[in-house]
């Protein structure tokens, strides 16, 4: 009854202004990275809102989230202070984690939010959460957030079974780019990921990331079942990863500047001629690979018809549409602004 | 020394990949995979091919244990794992595996097995990312466990790791790699800058690569209060700090890059203990029941009137910049530590 209830309402336009501030927080860290003032690899979440929203957007008081190397899209859309995450990410005392975490390493413990730069971690502590969820707080439940390069993980595929065999109330969420860093994922998957969770017992689905209501609908059918402890979901949510793996991706860069494109095919032609190595063949295997590597990059873009908010956006009213970005671009400068000033950093 | 011989200049991930590409033309059981190692190594990919050349899927456990097996069954592989923390994922296939077959095959079956890695902080990546980890590795009885601290080490060493008959750890430290800076601490952005030492990040390399070999350690500098021992960016802190300690303090130190964590050149480091009686370590990696501890045994064990000391990373490093400054051992802690020692 919930559920069918819940299926008619998608809240459209919260996940929407939702999504909006997970964007500009993330294009605003992007800056920050930009100005120098954040340091290490910035993995940044811009094309994945409608995955993080669509899911989060279900969870309340009690609930867990466990979450990967792109970790501040979940801790806004679940509520996290902006500001706090800025001065964690300026590397301030007063930040979420008292500047020892930074981006890969933030941990919300009022809302059970913790995040890992190990791949596949995830969806053991989210396992673990959900044990706590089972025999601590009966219809709660843990999610975990993991890319598609993650689901070749040893560990990753050992807490499928074991959310399985224990009926563990999590939803495991893979964020599907294609891309393990360099990697077209493809190239490095045997069979398919629903098939495999299914293999493991647990029931699956996939949905478009642009698409944030079916994201929203697939979420809430494995969040009740968790909830009523019928056990462990696997949802795939196909997004884009328009920046590459972090900020200043070397392939990004190559792949979208057509100079920089020409001198690294130049500098790869003149290393495959002319010293002793495999035979003729062989390397021009390796240089295809290489080339088709760089060639399916440069199509990496987030174009209206993949871009969650702008999809979104067409089903909304134009003003609220207008009325939500300009509020979430304030809420998200006000809270920039007063991290800056606090690190007495200029605006 | 001949002034004649050849070289060139390289950096010091170059040079590990100079010394790797000798290999693969001249030995074809040299084979290289790993995570991404299609894109990071694509300098190899286009030289000897897909089949030689391989990415894997994010699977740590199996591949590394791939590795293994496929060097007890004929192959040379050099496994490659993007960052030394991540080698924990798959760490069985080290320690449980290709530390012990020699001894459990009774000398029958070797493992010669590279396994290359990058360590060491100091580019605010934090504790998952940026840990040495050497004493961990080092602390498993079969494997060697090496760390060049420049370009002519760093191809020497990675000859001797493929040349070798048993499993060796290769690490080399991020601050001296000009490629893995770029990749995660972004440093093309002009307005972030680093600590890199010169002399580690860029210098001679001799063509072709000479063997560095395992288990020995090198003098890089002579002086008669205190020795200094350390490894990867830890010696070149300890050699700019020794010159602090001659320039304002009188004091002159030798410093020690001791190049492998394990084997220990225990006669290197006992030699200048007895001619110091007093030696510092300067260790990158955790202070606890690592390679500064380990050598104070040694010393303890062979020279009993040593005075020790050690510089280490005392907790998990953290993210900001300040504050892993504060951690990683520097040149000021060094001289502040040395002072004490000679006081």
């Amino acid at each position: 009854m919930a559920l069918r209830r819940r299926q008619a309402q998608v809240p459209l336009l919260r996940l929407f202004q939702t999504m909006a501030e997970v964007r500009a927080f993330e294009e605003a860290l992007g800056d920050l990275y930009r100005r120098g003032l954040i340091s290490g690899e910035l993995h940044l979440g811009i094309g994945e809102e409608g995955a993080i929203v669509g899911v989060v957007d279900h969870l309340r008081d009690g609930d867990s989230i466990a979450i990967d190397h792109r970790s501040t899209p979940p801790l806004v859309a679940r509520g996290t202070d902006l500001q706090a995450l800025a001065l964690e990410m300026l590397g301030h005392p007063e930040g979420l984690c008292h500047g020892q975490g930074g981006h890969m390493h933030l941990f919300d413990p009022d809302r059970l939010a913790a995040s890992s730069g190990i791949v596949g971690a995830a969806a053991c502590t989210a396992c673990g959460f959900a044990l706590a969820h089972q025999q601590q707080r009966a219809g709660s439940v843990a999610v975990a957030f993991f890319g598609e390069g993650a689901a070749n993980q040893g560990m990753l595929l050992e807490a499928l079974n074991l959310a399985s065999v224990w009926r563990l109330p999590v939803l495991f969420v893979c964020k599907d780019s294609r891309w393990a860093i360099t990697t077209r994922s493809a190239r490095m998957t045997g069979g398919s990921l629903t098939r495999r969770a299914r293999a493991f017992g647990l029931p699956a689905a996939e949905v478009d990331g642009h698409r944030p209501w079916a994201v929203w609908k697939a979420a809430a059918r494995a969040i009740d079942r968790a909830r009523q402890g019928r056990g462990a979901s696997f949802l795939v949510v196909r997004v884009k990863r328009p920046r590459g793996h972090f900020e200043d991706d070397e392939l990004v860069r190559v792949a979208r500047h057509p100079r920089e494109a020409l001198r690294e095919s130049r500098r790869l032609l003149a290393g495959t001629l002319g010293c002793r190595g495999s035979e003729a063949g062989e390397r021009a295997l390796g240089l295809m690979e290489v080339t088709r590597t760089i060639t399916t990059a440069m199509g990496e873009q987030l174009t209206p018809s993949h871009d969650p908010l702008v999809v979104t956006a067409r089903r909304l009213a134009p003003q609220d549409v207008a009325a939500i970005r300009s509020e979430a671009t304030r809420k998200v400068d006000e809270a920039i602004s007063a991290a800056l000033a606090i690190a007495g950093a200029p605006s | 020394m001949t002034g004649a011989r050849r070289g060139r200049e390289l950096g010091l991930g170059e040079a590990g990949d100079f010394a790797i590409e000798h290999a693969m033309a001249d030995d074809p059981r040299v084979i290289v995979f790993g995570e991404d190692v299609p894109m990071i190594r694509r300098n190899l990919l286009v030289r000897f091919g897909p089949n030689r050349v391989r990415g894997t899927p994010i699977s740590e456990s199996a591949f590394l244990g791939a590795g293994v097996g496929a060097a007890m069954a004929g192959l040379r592989p050099i496994v490659e794992v993007m960052l030394v923390d991540f080698l924990a994922v798959g760490l069985s296939a080290l320690q449980n595996e290709a530390g012990k077959l020699e001894t459990f095959s009774g000398g029958r079956w070797k493992v010669p097995i590279v396994v290359r890695a990058t360590c060491g902080g100091g580019y605010g990546d934090a504790g998952q990312h940026e840990q040495a980890l050497w004493g961990l590795l080092a602390g498993i009885p079969g494997l060697s466990v090496v760390v060049p601290s420049n370009p002519a080490d760093a191809a020497g060493l990675m000859r001797a790791a493929i040349e070798a008959e048993g499993p060796v750890v290769y690490l080399e430290h991020k601050l001296l790699s000009a490629m893995w800076l770029e990749w995660l601490a972004g440093s093309r952005r002009r307005n972030v800058t680093f600590d890199v030492p010169p002399a580690g990040a860029t210098g001679m390399v001799p063509d072709p690569p000479e063997v560095v070999p395992i288990g020995k350690a090198r003098v890089c500098r002579e002086g008669a209060d205190l020795a200094i021992m350390s490894v990867g960016v830890g010696v070149h802190r300890s050699l700019a700090a020794a010159e602090r300690l001659a320039a304002t303090h009188h004091l002159e130190a030798t410093v020690i890059d001791l190049r492998t964590v394990t084997p220990l050149d225990v006669a290197a480091i006992c030699r200048a203990a007895a001619q110091t009686r007093r030696v510092l370590v300067v260790d990158e990696d955790f202070i606890a029941f690592g390679l500064s501890g380990e050598i104070a045994a040694v010393i303890a064990e062979a020279e009993p009137v040593v005075r020790f000391a050690r510089v280490a990373t005392e907790q998990t490093i953290p993210y900001a910049r300040a504050l892993e400054a504060a951690i990683l051992p520097s040149a000021e802690r060094i001289v502040a530590r040395s002072l004490a020692l000679c006081a």
